[in-house]
C-alpha cells in the first residue's frame, strides 16, 4: 500500500478514485437495466406484451353430485384411452408402468399423474365390444376403480352385454360412452339417445349422410347431454387463438391452412392383428352391421379404417380433428362449397380410402377459405397456420404469432422499433395463462420450433379427462346445458366432412344449401 | 471487476424479470450429472428455490465483486455457480446439447475460464487496490500508524 499511498498517510485523490471504481460500473449496469426496461414497458404500452388471456382459458371444475353409471360400447385402443381419462386402466397396465417407473422417470410420472387424476366420481356399469379379448380386459379395467395393480383390491366388476342393443336398454346405465367404428357410431347413439341415456361419441359423428340429420332431431328432441370426442376443444392454445382473433390480433384472415403428416404403418391404419382373433373370438355380424357384408377378414376388423365399409377416411377420421379445432376458433359452421383430390398413392394394400387427400373448403360469407392436405406418407411437420393480413399464427400445443412484413395494423410498431417485421410477435407456453412477447433467447429458440418443453414435465392435464368432466357436469347441472362439442357443432363437423368425401368420390365441387340443409 | 460486472448483470435481469426460469437450460442438461439437474427441473418448488438462490447468488456476488468488498467470499461463490453450470453442460466431444454453442469448445468454455478468473481473484484479491476495501485498508494502515 505505501507504493499507491503517495503521501504515505491519509487519503489521497488516487485512494478516492480506485475506491469509489464501482461507481461508474453500477450507473452503466443500472442504465443497462432501465433501458431494458423501459424497452419492455413500451412494449406493453404497445399492447403486445402481457394480454391478459386468463380468462380465454377454461378449465371446467367438477360439479358435486351423485355418481353417474357409464357403460362402454367399444372397448378397443381408443376405448380403452376413455376408460382411463375416467380413471380407470387394466391392473396389468399399472404393474407394467409401475416396473417401468423404476428406471425411468418418465413412467414413473406417468403412473403419478395417473394417480393423482381427479376423480370423476363415476362407476363403469357396463360394458360391449365384439371381440372376447377386448371385453374380458375392460371388465378387469371397469373393475379397477382404486387405479392398483393386480396385487390390489378391486371394485365392483362391469356387466358385459352380448350387444349393444341390450347395454343402452340396462336401466342402471345412466351415460353411454361410444368408442365403436364410424359406421356403428350413429346406430348406437340413436339407441342410446331413444333410450334416454346422455351420450359421449367419438369423433367423427356420422358415416353417412343421412344418419346426420336422424341423430341431431333425435338427441335435440330427447334432450339428452351429447359430447362430440373433439378433445381439442380442451387445448389451451386454441381457445387463447380464439381470443387473440376476436381481439383483431390477425388482421383479416383470409386463409387458414391445416395438415395431416404421417409416416409410419400405425398411423396409416396398418395395426396389429391379435393373435387371439379369430371367427370364435369374435361377433362378425354385429361387427358389420350396418355396412355392406363381406366374409370374416382380421384384417377388416382390426384395419377398418382402411374401407370406405367402416371408415369415414382421411376426411371424417383426421380432418376432423383440424376442422373442430379452427370451428371452434373461428365458428366457422358448414362451408358453402367443397373441392377434393387425391388418391391412394403410398399403401397400397388394397385400402379403399385415400392416403392422400387435398381439400379446399370455401366460406364466401367469411371471406375465407379452409384448405387442408394429408399425406400418410411424410412426417415433414406443416402447422396450422391461421394467415391474416397483419400477421399470422402457427398452432399446435402451444401457439406462436409472426407480425406480417407488410402488416398495416403494425407498421407503426415497426417504424418505431418496438416489432420486428416477419419475426415471431407472441408466444403461447400452455399453462402460463398469458401471453408474454419473446423477449429471452431461450424463449425465441423454443418458440421459433414450437417446442413443447412445458408438457415434457407430464405436468399438462389430458384432455380427453377434461372433455370428458365437460360432459359429466352438464349431465349433473341437469339445466338443459351441453358441453362444448354438442349436437350442432357435431352436425357441422360431420357434414362438412361428407362434402370433402362426396367431392373427392365424385370428382367434383360439392355445395351446401344451407336453407335447405341439403348438399347439392 | 469485469467478473462482478457480468455476474450482477445476469443475476438483476433474472430477478427483475418474474417469467424468468432456469427450467428450459436445466431440462438440456447433459453428461455424468444430467440426471441431478433433470431433477432439479422437475420438481417445481425445488426449482422455484434454486432459481432465486441462483439470481439472488449472482447479483450479490456481482455486487461484492463491482464494490471490492467480500471479495474471496464471493469468489468462491461465484466459482461454485460456475462449477454448477459448467457440470450441467460438460463441452466434451459425444454430448449433444439443444440450444446451440455460442463457439467451439472442448474442456474449456467460457464458463470455464470465468472461473479460473475467479480463481485469481481469490489468491491476488483486486479490492486491496481498486474498491471499497481500499479504504478499510487505508484505515487500518492508519490506525497502526
Amino acid at each position: 500500500m505505501q507504493n499507491n499511498n503517495e503521501k504515505g498517510k491519509g487519503m489521497s485523490r488516487r485512494d478516492l478514485l480506485a475506491g469509489m471504481a464501482a461507481l461508474p460500473v453500477l450507473g452503466a449496469i443500472g442504465y443497462g437495466l432501465l433501458k431494458q426496461n423501459s424497452l419492455d414497458a413500451q412494449k406493453n404500452e404497445a399492447g403486445l406484451n402481457d394480454i391478459d388471456l386468463a380468462g380465454s382459458v377454461s378449465t371446467p371444475v367438477q360439479v358435486p353430485g351423485k355418481e353417474i353409471r357409464i357403460g362402454i360400447v367399444g372397448c378397443g385402443s381408443r376405448g380403452a384411452y376413455l376408460m382411463k381419462a375416467l380413471g380407470f386402466v387394466h391392473p396389468d397396465r399399472v404393474d407394467d408402468w409401475n416396473k417401468r417407473g423404476k428406471d425411468d422417470p418418465y413412467w414413473k410420472q406417468y403412473l403419478d399423474d395417473f394417480r393423482t387424476q381427479e376423480n370423476l366420481n363415476v362407476k363403469i356399469v357396463a360394458i360391449c365390444d365384439v371381440f372376447e379379448k377386448n371385453a374380458e380386459r375392460a371388465i378387469k379395467t371397469g373393475a379397477n376403480s382404486h387405479r392398483n395393480g393386480q396385487d390390489g383390491p378391486m371394485g365392483e366388476a362391469p356387466r358385459r352385454y352380448a350387444t349393444y342393443h341390450e347395454l343402452v336398454a340396462a336401466p342402471d346405465v345412466d351415460a353411454v360412452i361410444i368408442a365403436t367404428p364410424d359406421h356403428l357410431h350413429v346406430p348406437v347413439a340413436l339407441e342410446a339417445a331413444r333410450s334416454n341415456k346422455h351420450i359421449y361419441c367419438e369423433k367423427p359423428l356420422s358415416w353417412t349422410v343421412e344418419e346426420t340429420y336422424e341423430i341431431r332431431n333425435v338427441v335435440k328432441n330427447q334432450g339428452i347431454v351429447f359430447q362430440l370426442g373433439h378433445q381439442g376443444r380442451q387445448t389451451e392454445s386454441y381457445q387463447v387463438a380464439r381470443a387473440l382473433v376476436e381481439k383483431n390480433v390477425l388482421g383479416k384472415v383470409s386463409l387458414i391452412e391445416v395438415c395431416t403428416n404421417r409416416n409410419d404403418p400405425n398411423g396409416a391404419w396398418v395395426y396389429d392383428i391379435d393373435p387371439a382373433a379369430n371367427e370364435q373370438t369374435i361377433d362378425w355380424e354385429q361387427f358389420i352391421g350396418p355396412a355392406p357384408w363381406h366374409p370374416f377378414s382380421l384384417e377388416r376388423f382390426f384395419r377398418w379404417r382402411c374401407w370406405w365399409d367402416y371408415s369415414t377416411g382421411l376426411s371424417g377420421d383426421l380432418f376432423t380433428h383440424e376442422y373442430d379445432a379452427m370451428n371452434q376458433i373461428f365458428n366457422l359452421g358448414i362451408p358453402h362449397s367443397a373441392v377434393a383430390s387425391g388418391g391412394i398413392y403410398f399403401y397400397k394394400d388394397g385400402r379403399t380410402v385415400p392416403d392422400v387427400l387435398n381439400m379446399a373448403f370455401e366460406y364466401p360469407n367469411r371471406d375465407l377459405t379452409l384448405l387442408y392436405s394429408a399425406s400418410l406418407s411424410s412426417e415433414k411437420n406443416r402447422g396450422k397456420a391461421i394467415m391474416g393480413h397483419d400477421a399470422w399464427l402457427e398452432l399446435g400445443e402451444n401457439l406462436t404469432v409472426f407480425a406480417d412484413p407488410r402488416s398495416t395494423q403494425y407498421k407503426e410498431y415497426f417504424d418505431k422499433g418496438l416489432l420486428e417485421p416477419g419475426k415471431a410477435m407472441f408466444s403461447y407456453v400452455p399453462g402460463q395463462g398469458k401471453v408474454d412477447a419473446i423477449t429471452t433467447p431461450t424463449e425465441k429458440y423454443f418458440a421459433g420450433r414450437g417446442l413443447l418443453y412445458t408438457y415434457r414435465d407430464g405436468k399438462a392435464l389430458d384432455t380427453t379427462h377434461l372433455h370428458l368432466l365437460e360432459w359429466l357436469n352438464c349431465i349433473r347441472k341437469a339445466n338443459g346445458s351441453q358441453p362444448s362439442c354438442n349436437i350442432d357443432r357435431a352436425f357441422e363437423e360431420a357434414i362438412t366432412a361428407h362434402l370433402g368425401t362426396i367431392s373427392y368420390q365424385q370428382g367434383r365441387r360439392v355445395y351446401w344449401d344451407s336453407d335447405k340443409e341439403q348438399i347439392i | 471487476m469485469t467478473v462482478g460486472w457480468h455476474f450482477l448483470y445476469e443475476g438483476l435481469v433474472k430477478l427483475t424479470n418474474p417469467a424468468w426460469s432456469s427450467k428450459a437450460y436445466l431440462l438440456d442438461s447433459g453428461g455424468w450429472f444430467s440426471d441431478f439437474f433433470f431433477w432439479i427441473a422437475h420438481h417445481a418448488a425445488l426449482l422455484k428455490f434454486v432459481d432465486q438462490f441462483n439470481a439472488l447468488g449472482l447479483s450479490l456476488i456481482g455486487l461484492f465483486l463491482v464494490l471490492g468488498i467480500f471479495s474471496r467470499i464471493a469468489a468462491v461463490g461465484g466459482a461454485f455457480l460456475l462449477a454448477l453450470y459448467y457440470l450441467s453442460h460438460p463441452p466434451f466431444p459425444g454430448i449433444e446439447y439443444f440450444f446451440p454453442s455460442d463457439g467451439s469448445y472442448f474442456i474449456v468454455n467460457k464458463i470455464l475460464v470465468e472461473l479460473m478468473a475467479l480463481a485469481v481473484i481469490y489468491h491476488l484479491p483486486a479490492e486491496n487496490r481498486i474498491g471499497l476495501r481500499r479504504f478499510v485498508l487505508l484505515k487500518k494502515k492508519d490506525d497502526a500508524e
